[in-house]
């Protein structure tokens, strides 16, 4: 993976690309890869996409391990899990409106359960997220996939697979932009903070 | 939104926010876990000043979805019978520690009240006052209707309004607060509506209700509805003589079976049968039509836990800031 960060402003630099479609393609292929490894195959994969960015993700890392793997049915392993309700700052932010959570038809039991999300923070939603998946089913396993983790954890919890780790300091903000939601091209920026 | 009070006030945006988060808590519903921590830590206090079955049932089982604490209270075995005021009842509540209310009374402007002074500092929800208002049993009727309004559209309900519609509302309009929810609701959201009822059953003012208005249930229905919703007659309400007698109401504003027939004549195949319940069978609605397939009253109760379960979290969560931006804000008070 190449490491090109690049200024993209010409003047003050308040923006700097840090992925670009490219990297974030190749990311996604080597994550891909290494979910099929760990996993020893695609038996009992399911892949779980957090709203709202993390749910393309799902659905591109789902399309590459079919290319990789034929037996692998990317439709039937695809799904989105809210975790809207349970967040631990309901209170405290602006009202959140809930997103659809939809489950494969074959249901979380006994599966192996990969949650998808863009950018690893506090892990607080994936906390959440977890709590979600309690109420859904019994999963055999949880592992966890980010394009980006930037530290700053508040909670002992770690991806198993990262696209990139991204040193960042907490005032700064990543943002992640891909197609399918946003409709520009897909890339990774980070804003300096105030 | 601080409170829900009425749907007169209710915007657009706010109303499709309720049903729109609505869908979702309606999945809850599908599950095996059917409970969310949203609310964990909460305290949901139903103050029911009139009988209720349904609204109360309905409201407690969706803030215990929600996993918010529970506190019932109804007015018969209370102090209140011992003559303790609204205020007072009001101020034990907000001792207590009571988070959201959810008030029932027999006087119109009650929950107003409560939002309006410094008694208690909880968001109030109107669960029906006098003959005023009941907003959750519109937005649950919007709810049902919308379900129905996409499906015919071919599209998933979340995000669409109820443009094109057509609603007619007929019986007791007069002591009806859901009749009134229902007309500015449904007129927001794009609806339009037609009453229909007996002269000495619309109020006075009526013309000025953003709805049609006909006295010929036949006449309506051969213009063509997509909802036909019935409302009880309401025998503890009727203290004068509205109509001569219970079989002539039935004839000529009844959903009858030769009415229930009557929309396959028109080619009315897609319409549905709407009652709010408690329904009174042979009245105001015979039961061949209330057990069709046209029928939406039981879905009409199960929708309503989605929509109270999606009022009580978009209420009861959102921060600070979001207070300020509300007109009702408790400190205003007027003093009691």
């Amino acid at each position: 993976m190449t490491d090109a960060i690049s200024a993209s402003d010409a003047g003050q630099s308040v923006q700097r690309v840090v992925l670009n479609s490219g990297d974030i393609d190749r990311a996604l292929t080597r994550i891909a890869f290494e979910i099929i490894e760990a996993n020893k195959g695609t038996q009992d994969l399911v892949l779980l996409g957090i709203p709202r960015r993390g749910f393309p993700l799902a659905q591109r890392l789902a399309q590459k391990i079919a290319a990789a793997q034929p037996g692998f049915d990317a439709k039937a392993s695809l799904g989105q899990l809210d975790v809207t309700m349970f967040r631990d700052d309901l209170a405290r932010q602006p009202t959140r409106s809930p997103l659809p959570t939809q489950l494969p038809k074959s249901g979380l039991d006994g599966k192996v359960v990969v949650l998808v999300d863009d950018v690893l923070y506090s892990g607080r939603t994936i906390r959440a997220a977890l709590d979600a998946l309690v109420d859904l089913g019994r999963p055999r396993v949880v592992r966890l996939a980010v394009l980006v983790d930037r530290g700053h954890r508040e909670l002992p919890i770690r991806a198993d697979h990262v696209g990139k780790n991204l040193p960042t300091a907490s005032s700064e903000k990543v943002r992640v932009h891909l197609s399918e939601i946003d409709g520009t091209v897909d890339e990774v920026v980070i804003e300096a903070g105030a | 939104m601080k409170h829900l009070l009425s749907t007169q006030d209710l915007s657009r945006k706010d109303a499709l926010d309720i049903l729109d988060t609505a869908e979702e808590m309606a999945q809850v519903g599908q599950r095996e876990v059917k409970k969310l921590p949203a609310l964990r830590g909460r305290t949901v206090v139903n103050l029911f000043f009139e009988d209720s079955t349904r609204t109360r049932i309905s409201f407690e089982a969706a803030a215990k979805r929600l996993s918010a604490d529970v506190i019932n209270f109804s007015a018969k075995g209370s102090s209140v019978s011992k003559g303790e005021s609204l205020k007072d009842t009001a101020q034990t509540l907000a001792a207590i520690g009571a988070d959201a209310v959810v008030i029932r009374h027999w006087a119109s402007g009650a929950p107003q009240r409560l939002a309006n002074t410094d008694w208690i500092d909880a968001r109030i929800l109107n669960a029906g006052d006098g003959t005023h208002e009941h907003p959750t049993q519109a937005l649950l009727d919007a709810f049902t209707m919308r379900r129905h309004w996409a499906k015919l559209a071919g599209t998933g309900s979340a995000g669409t309004d109820l443009s094109g519609m057509r609603v007619a509302i007929a019986g007791d309009v007069l002591h009806s607060r859901v009749a009134r929810s229902n007309v500015w609701l449904l007129r927001t959201l794009g609806a339009t509506v037609t009453l229909v009822a007996p002269p000495t059953l619309l109020p006075v003012g009526v013309d000025a209700w953003p709805c049609e208005v006909s006295y010929d249930l036949d006449a309506t229905l051969e213009q063509g509805v997509d909802a036909m919703m019935m409302l009880r007659v309401q025998k503890e309400r009727m203290n004068a003589s509205f109509f001569p007698s219970a079989r002539e109401y039935s004839r000529r504003w009844g959903f009858d079976d030769a009415r229930l027939e009557a929309l396959d004549r028109h080619g009315l195949k897609d319409t549905i049968i709407m009652h709010p319940g408690p329904m009174n069978r042979g009245l105001e609605i015979s039961s061949a039509a209330a057990d069709s397939a046209r029928s939406t009253i039981l879905d009409q109760v199960s929708n309503g836990v989605s929509v109270r379960m999606a009022a009580l979290y978009l209420l009861l969560t959102g921060g600070r800031d979001d207070e300020t931006s509300t007109s009702h804000a408790a400190t205003e008070g007027i003093p009691a």
